[in-house]
């Protein structure tokens, strides 16, 4: 097996470009090709973020920000869930709800941000409404979706097996919906660090959108840097453990087979 | 709707005593159609079938594509409910399932490992270590004990289609109802699923009802063999022939005749 193909297969290959791209940053930094006041050295960016660490800010605003996305995260990703588990499995709720849910879907929900400032001011309820909203669609359309896909010919098979409504909905549906549903969490992840991102960056006291504006005020570049960096770091982290729940939960499937 | 299938199935179901009386003629019997008719809207499917079916028998339904066959399997296993007559059962027995349904595709829970989909044969018969403990078993003489771990992906198209048996047969159903289910299968593996059907039969004396369009499958496997045509029993064919039967052997072939000569002729 020759080298690449070796660090492909332990992950490592993926950061050997950020890696490249921040030893070549450095580099022309120092050279002076790149103006500090553009932007700034990566060590400057590592000084902002020990100078940031040490006084505690870093980590409360990432507290802050994350348990924001958490929460709304939780509100948005539960009813879509639970609605697209609905729609897909009864027609009446899907003829009552589905046509009103693909009108919403199609407006872009960050447009609502004036309009929810002005319902909710900038405390926390209009963050989390945004990103509840921004989830939402993601979760509620791939649900759905998966437990549409599921094959009926399972389906009869378990009725004829003699399963319950119960044993048919966790056993064939439910495992059946699963790599969707992944899919639209996946989507959501994404989604909910963007619009979380965008909500504080507009409207908030605290958290790391707060921060980066906070320093773009007193042109700390460094500092609006580093938040940048951390955005991209936490959408990996999100996305690294949803694979790994993927990983664990689809080991059936041929796409996810170890090995 | 599925709720309602079962439970038009249930009450088609006599009661013992009933199948006593009716049975006592030519040993047990395992179910019997009287006169029954299915439509779907103007279009006649099964016009008139009478059988009787002796518990222990193999019966093989042999027919052109559509001419019902596969309905009549439905109405056996109560996936479907006869527009007209009726459809009476022998006594159930303690502990055994009535009817199993073996389809054309295997079917498999791609999400639940081999025995575990064996275990689906068992639903509302036995549960945890004890389903385990018959689901192995019946892998075991299906020839897959060592698999019983693995995910279905897997497993060839042969092996898929045993372990289907494997959970129709679990639950030691005393019908088991077979749609073509070799019909997706190369000829070898074919010839080797057909020997084992017949050992597993031959093992544990239910009665089974294979639909096939294969004239040669139906004439290797069954007592008896019933050619559908045009909604109704064209041919009752008994296949005296004694077990094991070698393939291709000159009774056989005559037989296979017989009924290819009549499903051409009457077309």
């Amino acid at each position: 097996m020759s080298l690449a193909t070796r660090l492909a297969r332990n992950g490592v290959a993926g950061w050997l470009l950020p890696a490249a791209i921040i030893v070549g940053w450095e580099g022309a930094a120092r050279a002076g090709l790149i103006p500090a006041n553009v932007l700034p050295a990566p060590s400057a960016v590592a000084e902002a973020f020990w100078r940031l660490t040490l006084s505690g800010e870093l980590i409360r605003n990432i507290g802050v920000s994350t348990l924001r996305a958490l929460s709304g995260f939780a509100i948005g990703g539960s009813i879509g869930f639970a609605l697209g588990l609905a729609n897909g499995l009864s027609a009446l709720s899907r003829g009552l709800t589905d046509t009103t849910l693909q009108m919403i879907r199609n407006i872009p929900h960050l447009a609502l941000i004036p309009l929810v400032i002005l319902w909710f001011g900038i405390d926390e309820e209009a963050k989390l409404f945004l990103v509840a909203l921004g989830v939402f669609f993601p979760i509620y359309v791939n649900t759905l979706l998966g437990i549409q896909s599921v094959d009926p010919q399972l389906v009869e098979m378990g009725r004829v097996y003699g399963l319950d409504r119960r044993a048919l909905f966790f056993r064939v549906i439910l495992p059946g919906a699963l790599p969707s549903i992944f899919v639209g969490l996946r989507y959501a992840l994404g989604i909910m660090w963007l619009t979380l991102i965008v909500a504080e960056t507009i409207s908030a006291s605290s958290g790391l959108g707060y921060m980066a504006m906070q320093a773009r005020e007193f042109l700390l570049i460094d500092v609006v840097v580093l938040s940048i960096l951390i955005y991209a770091l936490l959408g990996k982290l999100a996305d690294s453990l949803a694979r790994l729940l993927e990983r664990l939960s689809l080991g059936w499937h041929p796409a996810f087979k170890k090995g | 709707m599925p709720a309602a299938i079962l439970t038009a199935a249930r009450s088609l179901v006599a009661t013992p005593a009933q199948a006593r009386t009716i049975g006592s003629v030519g040993g047990h019997r395992a179910f019997a159609f009287k006169e029954v008719g299915k439509r779907f809207g103007d279009k006649i499917v099964l016009d008139g079938i009478s059988l009787d079916v002796r518990a222990g028998q193999f019966l093989a339904v042999i027919g052109k594509s559509g001419c019902g066959k596969s309905t009549l399997l439905r109405l056996l296993a109560g996936l479907d409910r006869p527009t007209s007559g009726s459809l009476t059962f022998g006594a159930a027995e303690e502990g055994h399932s009535r009817t199993r349904f073996m389809f054309q595709e295997p079917r498999l829970l791609p999400w639940a490992s081999v025995v575990k989909n064996v275990e689906v044969g068992l639903t509302g018969i036995a549960g945890g270590a004890e389903a385990r403990q018959r689901a192995l078993a019946m892998l075991d003489e299906v020839g897959l004990a060592d698999r019983a771990d693995e995910w279905p992906s897997v497993l060839s198209g042969g092996q898929k289609q045993r372990v289907a048996l494997a959970r129709a047969l679990v639950g030691q159903p005393q019908i088991l109802a077979l749609d073509e289910p070799l019909g997706a299968l190369d000829a070898l593996t074919r010839i080797e699923m057909q020997q084992l059907l017949e050992r597993i039969w031959l093992n544990q004396k239910f009665t089974a009802v294979l639909v096939t369009h294969d004239v040669g499958e139906a004439v290797a496997l069954a007592d008896r063999v019933v050619v559908i045509g045009a909604g109704r029993i064209a041919l009752d064919l008994d296949v005296p022939v004694a077990r094991p039967r070698r393939h291709g052997s000159a009774e056989l072939a005559h037989i296979e005749g017989t009924i290819l000569d009549h499903l051409f002729n009457r077309g």
